[in-house]
């Protein structure tokens, strides 16, 4: 499958079939700090992504001034 | 996983809450959060003009959509910063959202109205960029409340924003920083009431909001910010929260609670110390307002 992650901006190639909490641990990213998004909607750690899906891990963190 | 209200399949699943949520009812919760956070800290009135600060992110353009759709005459100001690219894509996002729902969005631009942007004040003032645009934003955005006439001023500082203030607040004892850190600020003479209608809600639910609600906003940070040590405090908390979940909203939460009855001492001194700028009659607590000297060396180092 194809995800698509910011910061900067790029895609990566991952095997699937992998459920949504793996995909955090294999990139390594925090799942407080981002959404899991698969099409239009999110999806939560329990489910299963496969090849064919395409996926954006959008990032939430985001402060400057305050 | 199902969604704990209803049964139905989850979109979302908030730890903190042993929860998850199906659309409907995850919305429903965000709306619950905010009137919670209202009512509780007693932040406003529905007969109460509110002027919302929206910058074209999540949480500012999530804040304006739950105070419209509670019932809450709320209307926007947009605060062009000067920052390139980022300050124009901001604004379409920000114009956007208020075009679709008819509503009514200020926008005050800082390089055509005072002559300046905020990266060249940054420099001037050998301030690191965020400190230069809080400060020149607290000034502005109390000005436009005022003018216009609104009681109320409301940010979109989330439960992540307050808890990473908080953090660096304690990391260095700023005891009086602590003690201003509240929910609501009074409206004093030549300031508008400040309110945070989102702390009840993490970044990732305001941003979980937008999207499930179709609201466009801007995904990149700031160019400016990166490697702030506001991100680095968030990073730092959302390690303790995955390990710990409810640790970041138990550390404000209990602040709010146990701490800042403490503080009230030091928060009356400090407002008794505010006297009026000598030169825009803005409240400060020196002769010339910190945004009045950031103009004044911005425009002698162009």
């Amino acid at each position: 499958m194809q995800v698509h992650l910011s910061n900067p901006k790029r895609v990566v190639e991952v095997t699937g079939p992998l459920r949504v909490a793996d995909l955090m641990g294999q990139l390594e990213l925090n799942r407080e700090s981002v959404l899991v998004i698969r099409g239009d909607t999110l999806v939560t750690g329990d489910v299963t992504l496969n090849d064919a899906d395409d996926i954006e891990i959008r990032p939430v963190i985001s402060g400057g001034s305050v | 996983m199902k969604c704990k209200p209803c049964g139905a399949e989850a979109v979302i699943e908030l730890r903190r809450h042993r929860a998850a949520f199906c659309r409907e009812c995850f919305l429903h919760h965000c709306r619950e959060q905010v009137r919670r956070a209202i009512s509780s800290h007693r932040m406003m009135g529905h007969s109460e003009r509110v002027l919302v600060a929206i910058s074209g992110g999540k949480d500012s353009l999530a804040v304006w959509d739950v105070l419209r759709d509670l019932g809450y005459q709320a209307d926007g100001v947009y605060l062009g910063l000067g920052i390139a690219d980022y300050s124009d894509a901001s604004r379409d996002y920000a114009e956007k959202y208020a075009a679709g729902k008819g509503a009514t969005l200020h926008v005050v631009d800082i390089p055509t109205e005072h002559g300046f942007a905020i990266p060249d004040a940054a420099r001037a003032t050998k301030r690191v960029p965020c400190s230069a645009c809080g400060l020149s934003k607290r000034h502005l955005l109390n000005k436009a409340a005022l003018d216009g006439g609104y009681k109320v001023l409301a940010t979109g500082h989330n439960l992540d924003d307050e808890a990473a203030v908080l953090f660096g607040n304690v990391m260095q004892w700023q005891v009086g920083y602590l003690a201003r850190q509240r929910p609501v600020l009074e409206e004093t003479a030549g300031f508008a009431r400040r309110v945070k209608p989102l702390i009840r809600l993490s970044e990732r639910e305001t941003a979980a909001y937008c999207l499930l609600t179709g609201i466009d906003y801007i995904v990149d940070e700031c160019p400016m910010a990166a490697g702030n040590r506001h991100l680095r405090y968030k990073e730092t908390l959302n390690e303790l929260e995955i390990k710990s979940p409810g640790i970041k909203s138990a550390f404000y939460f209990q602040f709010l609670e146990r701490m800042l009855p403490v503080l009230d001492d030091v928060a009356d001194a400090e407002r008794d110390l505010v006297g009026e700028c000598a030169r825009c009659g803005a409240p400060s607590s020196a002769e010339i307002c910190a945004f009045c000297k950031l103009v004044e060396k911005t425009a002698a180092a162009s």
